[in-house]
């Protein structure tokens, strides 16, 4: 399908591309972590690429593996109709420092992707404007879908977050809040006393 | 009397305004369940505006990897809740593609079949519900009355009327049954009547109209950029329809038209899910009319395809063969693949990685409507409070594909 992509990212980054193949159809480039952005720039802005839809962006744990993490991304060019598939290994094998230039100002669909992939993975992405966790809470231990994450683990239970600025807590006065939780009609009175009698 | 402002004519007074911060969701039913806004408002429209997901996640590309390659159905039925054959057969074919087999003919048309009425469904929902926040009730009735009797047919079909697990891979759990056809044509019959009435109730009213027209304007440049796709995408203008830029199964031996918009507001969202319901009708009619009445729906592959009953019961073959992919699951072959169909809201794909073994290494659901809602922040920031609730329905988003 879209061979010629691979061969045309292959002459212009001779260094950055470690590994391609195009198993079920799907044209992958391997590409070094270092040149992660430019070959991305490059096939966004290239009219021979024109890939103007960053369709996917996610991550694989491989703990065997050193770089252990793969960030994978799927491209699409609704002009000129093909698809490639661009991947970069990153990480240690402890997974502590997992880092990786971040391209969601190529495309606005990276910025939450890439969110997710931080979320998920712990994959750190250099210059996302907004990195913080989308799927799962703050307070989230750990990061759930690394292979050493196991499935039924359990989080430890958070306080009640400090929210500033913010002028009225509960307990409510008689006449604040929701109205059901107003005890401003005679029966609930009467039946308070009785019950303090 | 002195008139009240003549004191502030003289000093200009400028009052002390600050934004309001104001939390919106995850428990409101603009919001529908699943989203919460924090919005920093200035007066009645948004300055600034936090979207946030993620209420709904339930870990699903985590419990993928620990079953069979089949135990994922039931998962990702539960993705997009409303049209969940989609999601099934999607998933089918991605797996199909990795084993390199393609199903029977009748099922070809079969998954089709199943899959516009799926897609009706989902439209539906969006467009009623669209409707329904915005005041307009009956509608919304009609529209859940005509998708009511969709799950029906689908109960008939598969047995169950939202989470069917109907997929397989290598076909259907089940063939059509007998009065399949009969009751497709007449349940797609019958909705285009529904799409009519609501039509003659909706589009002459100037306050649903006012409400639609030219709000949500999102560029084609932004759109594109935020990985839109779908029924928002060609909103836009652009006809980008996964069903006719890549045909899966038969569609491009079916005729059928892929309407687009030209404001790209949200009376564009609104009108070209109406009108991919009337395709989709074409579309049902036409498999309808091509499917094979008799003939085998899964393919003829021992390792994949679980043998019937009697063989089971009856033979050592069949025994070992059953206990096989149910203790070991089906293989397949190492690797990674994606696969991708126009589910309901846009491009549904799958991106799956093989260890070889029967259990999934990793299961990436592609959600459309996860992309769709990264674009909310730039559909209502500077928009009026109230335009909120059109902005949001029209985006279709749905809480169980947005968040897995």
């Amino acid at each position: 399908m879209a061979k010629h992509l691979i061969d045309l990212v292959t002459q212009k980054f001779p260094g950055a591309v470690i590994q391609s193949h195009s198993n079920h159809g799907d044209d992958t480039l391997v590409l070094e972590a270092a040149s992660w952005h430019d070959v991305a720039q490059f096939l966004r802005d290239d009219p021979r690429c024109a890939m103007q839809m960053l369709v996917d962006l996610t991550a694989v744990d491989y703990p065997d593996r050193d770089p252990r993490f793969e960030v994978v991304v799927h491209l699409h060019s609704l002009t000129l109709g093909h698809r490639i598939r661009i991947k970069t290994r990153v990480g240690d094998p402890d997974g502590e420092v997992v880092r990786v230039a971040s391209i969601s100002d190529l495309w606005g669909s990276a910025n939450w992707a890439e969110r997710e992939a931080y979320d998920m993975f712990g994959v750190e992405f250099v210059g996302h404007p907004d990195l913080r966790r989308i799927l799962m809470y703050p307070e989230f231990v750990g990061y759930p879908l690394r292979k050493d994450y196991p499935a039924d683990k359990i989080q430890p239970l958070i306080a009640y977050r400090e929210v500033e600025n913010i002028e009225k807590l509960p307990p409510f006065g008689k006449d604040e809040g929701m109205s059901f939780g107003r005890q401003t009609h005679s029966y609930g009175q009467r039946s308070n006393e009785q019950e303090s009698n | 009397m002195e008139p009240l402002d003549q004191e502030l004519d003289e000093s200009e007074i400028e009052l002390p305004t600050e934004p309001m911060l104001l939390n919106v969701g995850p428990a409101h039913p603009a919001m529908h369940g699943t989203v919460r806004c924090v919005m920093e408002l200035s007066g009645e429209s948004i300055q600034k505006v936090d979207v946030q997901v993620g209420y709904l996640h339930r870990g699903f590309e985590k419990m993928c990897e620990r079953g069979t390659w089949t135990q994922i159905f039931p998962y990702v039925d539960r993705t997009n809740y409303v049209s969940p054959m989609l999601c099934n057969v999607g998933f089918a074919l991605a797996c199909e593609k990795m084993l390199g087999v393609t199903v029977p003919e009748r099922c070809q048309w079969y998954r089709m079949a199943l899959g516009e009425l799926a897609r009706m469904s989902d439209h539906l929902t969006c467009d009623g519900a669209m409707a329904m926040e915005l005041g307009a009730f009956t509608p919304f009735l009609w529209m859940i009355k005509g998708r009511d009797m969709i799950w029906d047919l689908m109960e008939e079909e598969t047995g169950a009327r939202m989470t069917h697990s109907f997929g397989r891979v290598g076909g259907m759990a089940a063939p059509p049954t007998a009065g399949f056809k009969e009751n497709a044509r007449a349940v797609s019959e019958q909705i285009l009547k529904i799409i009519e009435e609501v039509e003659r109730l909706l589009l002459g009213n100037r306050i649903f109209l006012d409400r639609l027209e030219n709000v949500g304007i999102i560029s084609q440049e932004d759109a594109l950029s935020l990985g839109w796709t779908g029924p928002c995408l060609r909103a836009t203008g652009l006809p980008y329809d996964v069903r006719k830029a890549s045909p899966y199964l038969k569609y491009d031996e079916v005729d059928f038209d892929v309407p687009v918009g030209s404001t790209s507001d949200c009376f564009d969202r609104f009108m070209v899910r109406i009108e991919e319901m009337k395709q989709s009708a074409r579309i049902i009619e036409q498999c309808i009319a091509r499917m094979p009445d008799s003939g085998p729906v899964n393919i003829d592959d021992p390792r994949i395809i679980l043998p019937p009953k009697d063989e089971v019961y009856n033979t050592i073959e069949g025994t070992i063969q059953h206990f096989k992919i149910v203790m070991e699951g089906l293989k397949l072959p190492a690797g990674e693949v994606y696969a991708y169909t126009e589910g309901g809201n846009g491009e549904y794909g799958f991106y799956l990685v093989s260890d070889g073994s029967g259990t999934p290494w990793r299961v990436r659901i592609r959600p459309p409507c996860f992309y769709v809602t990264s674009g909310l922040e730039r559909v209502i920031t500077g928009r009026m409070m109230a335009d909120v609730v059109p902005c949001f329905g029209s985006l279709n988003m749905i809480g169980g594909e947005c968040d897995r």
